[in-house]
Parts: C-alpha cells; sequence; structure tokens
C-alpha cells in the first residue's frame, strides 16, 4: 500500500461521521493529528492527559456526535478509571486509536512495561482490542471498529503496531526512527 | 481571608432561577446530590464516579452543541483531579460552558478529610491562569448574587468558584442508572430519532 495509513483512517473517520477528536500527540500519530487539524468539519481537542478525552467522548456524544480518542499506548494508563466508571459503567460508546510502544522491536525500557499492559487493561475494563500489525490491517480495523463502537454502543480501540509505524532505535547522541 | 458563610443549596436556588434549558453536568458526590435536589430533569447529567472528568463532559457537550448553555457544577476535590482540563478549556475557548465548583475545601464524601484549596490552591486563580474569559472568587451574599449572571449569560469559558460552609445536607438521589440517564439526556436533547440511530 503507497498511501500513509493515516489517509485511510482519516477517510473512515469521516464517514462515519466523527465531529470530535480528543488527542495527546504521539509520533506515531502526527500525519493522522496533522489530517485532523487541517479539517475544518472536525473540532480537534489537544489534552493535558489522555483520561480527559474519554471525557470529551462521552460529551460529544450527550450531544450528539460522535468522537474518536487518539493516543500512545502509554496514556492507555491514564484513561482506565475513565473507561471503567464513564463509558463501561453507563454504555457510551468509544472509539480509540492507539499507537503502540514497548511492543514490536522496542529500544526503550521504560516502555515495555505499560505496552505489553495495553491489552489486559483495556479487556480488563471492557473495551475491544484489535491489533494491527500492517497498515492494510489498520485501514480495515479503524472501518470496521467505528461501526461495531457506535453501532452497538461498546468501547473498541484499534492498536496500531510496531510493524506499522516503526520503532525508535536508541544509540548514543540520537534516537533514530526506523 | 473571611470567614466561610455561604450554604451550597442556597446559594444554588437561587442561581438556578435562571437556568432556563441549560444542560447540567454534576461531579460526583456532592453536587449530584447537590443539582438533584433542585429537580430530576432529563437536561441533568450526573456522575456517580469517573472523578475528576466532570468539565471535561462538559467541554464535549459544549463543542457539539454550541447554541445552548452547558454547566459544570462539581466539588473542589473533583475539580482538583482534573485540573488539567483547565488547561485544554482554556486553550480551546468555548462561549457556552460555565464551570461552578462549590468549594467546601473538603473531600466530603471520603471522611471530610481537608482539600488543597484550603491550603492554598485558588481554582478560580488556576482558571483565570489557563485562559479562561471570566472567573470569579464567590465568598459573600453580594458576590453570590451574580451567581446567575455568570453561570448562565456571560460568554464563555466561566470559572465560578464559591466558597461554602461543610454541612451536612440531606441527600437527594437521582437515577443511578448511568445508560439511562444517557439516553434520556439524548432523547430529550436530540428527539428520539436521533437518539437511538447510530
Amino acid at each position: 500500500m503507497d498511501e500513509h495509513w493515516s489517509v485511510a483512517a482519516h477517510r473512515h473517520l469521516k464517514a462515519a461521521g466523527v465531529r470530535q477528536i480528543g488527542y495527546v500527540p504521539d509520533g506515531g500519530l502526527r500525519l493522522l493529528i496533522e489530517r485532523c487539524l487541517g479539517d475544518n468539519e472536525i473540532e480537534t481537542v489537544m489534552c493535558a492527559t489522555e483520561e480527559e478525552a474519554i471525557g470529551l467522548s462521552a460529551g460529544a456524544w450527550l450531544g450528539g456526535q460522535k468522537s474518536a480518542v487518539l493516543m500512545q499506548s502509554s496514556g492507555v494508563g491514564n484513561t482506565i478509571n475513565a473507561i471503567a466508571s464513564l463509558v463501561s459503567s453507563a454504555n457510551f460508546p468509544l472509539f480509540a486509536i492507539v499507537t503502540m510502544r514497548g511492543q514490536w522491536g522496542e529500544g526503550n525500557p521504560w516502555q515495555v512495561p505499560m505496552g505489553q499492559a495495553v491489552v489486559p487493561t483495556l479487556e480488563a475494563v471492557g473495551v475491544k482490542t484489535f491489533l494491527a500489525e500492517t497498515a492494510e490491517a489498520v485501514d480495515m480495523m479503524i472501518e470496521s471498529g467505528l461501526r461495531m463502537a457506535y453501532s452497538t454502543d461498546t468501547p473498541v480501540a484499534v492498536l496500531v503496531g510496531q510493524k506499522v509505524i516503526g520503532s525508535k532505535i536508541w544509540t548514543a547522541g540520537k534516537a533514530v526512527n526506523q | 481571608m473571611s470567614a466561610i458563610t455561604l450554604h451550597r443549596r442556597d446559594v444554588l436556588a437561587s442561581a438556578m432561577e435562571e437556568r432556563g434549558d441549560t444542560l447540567f453536568v454534576s461531579g460526583l458526590g456532592s453536587t449530584t446530590w447537590d443539582l438533584a435536589s433542585f429537580g430530576d430533569r432529563p437536561e441533568n447529567f450526573y456522575l456517580w464516579g469517573a472523578m475528576g472528568n466532570a468539565t471535561m463532559i462538559g467541554l464535549g457537550l459544549a463543542l457539539a452543541q454550541p447554541e445552548r448553555r452547558v454547566v459544570v457544577v462539581t466539588g473542589d476535590g473533583e475539580m482538583l483531579m482534573g485540573m488539567t482540563s483547565f488547561s485544554t478549556i482554556g486553550a480551546k475557548r468555548p462561549s457556552n460552558l460555565a464551570v461552578c465548583v462549590i468549594d467546601n475545601e473538603t473531600y466530603t464524601e471520603t471522611g471530610r478529610q481537608p482539600t488543597a484549596t484550603g491550603l492554598g490552591t485558588d481554582l478560580s486563580a488556576v482558571a483565570a491562569a489557563c485562559g479562561f474569559a471570566r472567573t470569579a472568587m464567590i465568598r459573600t451574599e453580594a458576590e453570590a448574587k451574580d451567581l446567575g449572571q455568570l453561570l448562565f449569560r456571560e460568554p464563555g469559558p466561566v470559572c465560578a468558584v464559591v466558597k461554602v460552609v461543610d454541612e451536612d445536607l440531606p441527600m437527594s438521589v437521582p437515577p443511578r442508572d448511568g445508560g439511562y440517564v444517557k439516553t434520556r439526556f439524548r432523547i430529550n436533547l436530540l428527539g428520539e430519532e436521533r437518539a437511538i440511530q447510530p
């Protein structure tokens, strides 16, 4: 596939009628965030912590709008109580795109424990997770994940693996994206 | 600093006379009981959990419904936990959103432990520093007369902190089924057909 996965992701967000995006930046999300920022039909909300984006999503839904949460895997840990005691408790839909760290090819040991905890913690609070390891899978899972989230009032997270977004190689004096 | 003399339900009751069709979000605990004490209505979304997230639910709602006034009523403990949202809201500047912090300087529900608002943190000053359009610290009866204007008419984002005495009040319990309250809120706001379609 020639186009970056963010092109299809943005297309699916639009097709599903997503009007608000709550995000905390991540290198893996840079192009998707730029597309959303450049789209005047989507309200983007830069959040100080990922937990805020869960509340934003619930508020948008109360007001009749669909939304998506964009975050790095480290941020998942910040969202757990909000998902459990708001989204799952009151049957709100939720759609999140999580770019992974601490997974395939990780070079930073501080990223590994949370990266490995993403699936069990999200599943423990009722979120269905789908791991995409190719750009084609990202495309398909975002389209179908949005449909599932908003047709069944289920929290859904699509995890974009490091095989898709690459991993940083850490050597003295520099970090490069592989 | 003057002693705290205001009573939360008295101050809110006067302001509530001006609420019209305002959409409300209440923070868990005392402010949910406060909001319910003025009568259960479908424009209220009461939190029974999600501590620290009331203001962000208010922001998502305010952005989705720019023609409607959205007021978040929450406590000092809840607001301290979600204090980062002040910077997020200050950056977004929704003109239809107001936050009312009922500040008794106490974690009331958990055994009346002191909060940081009695030990130095001025939440209205934090909101002002984050770029809120209008902020107020309300300590007196005279200042409390402005609360309705602040919450329901002043261009936002507004943050009004009301210093209130720590007191035992009758618990007014709204529906605790979050799914029911959410769907009732959406049907009232959007109409049944839109509210139940994906």
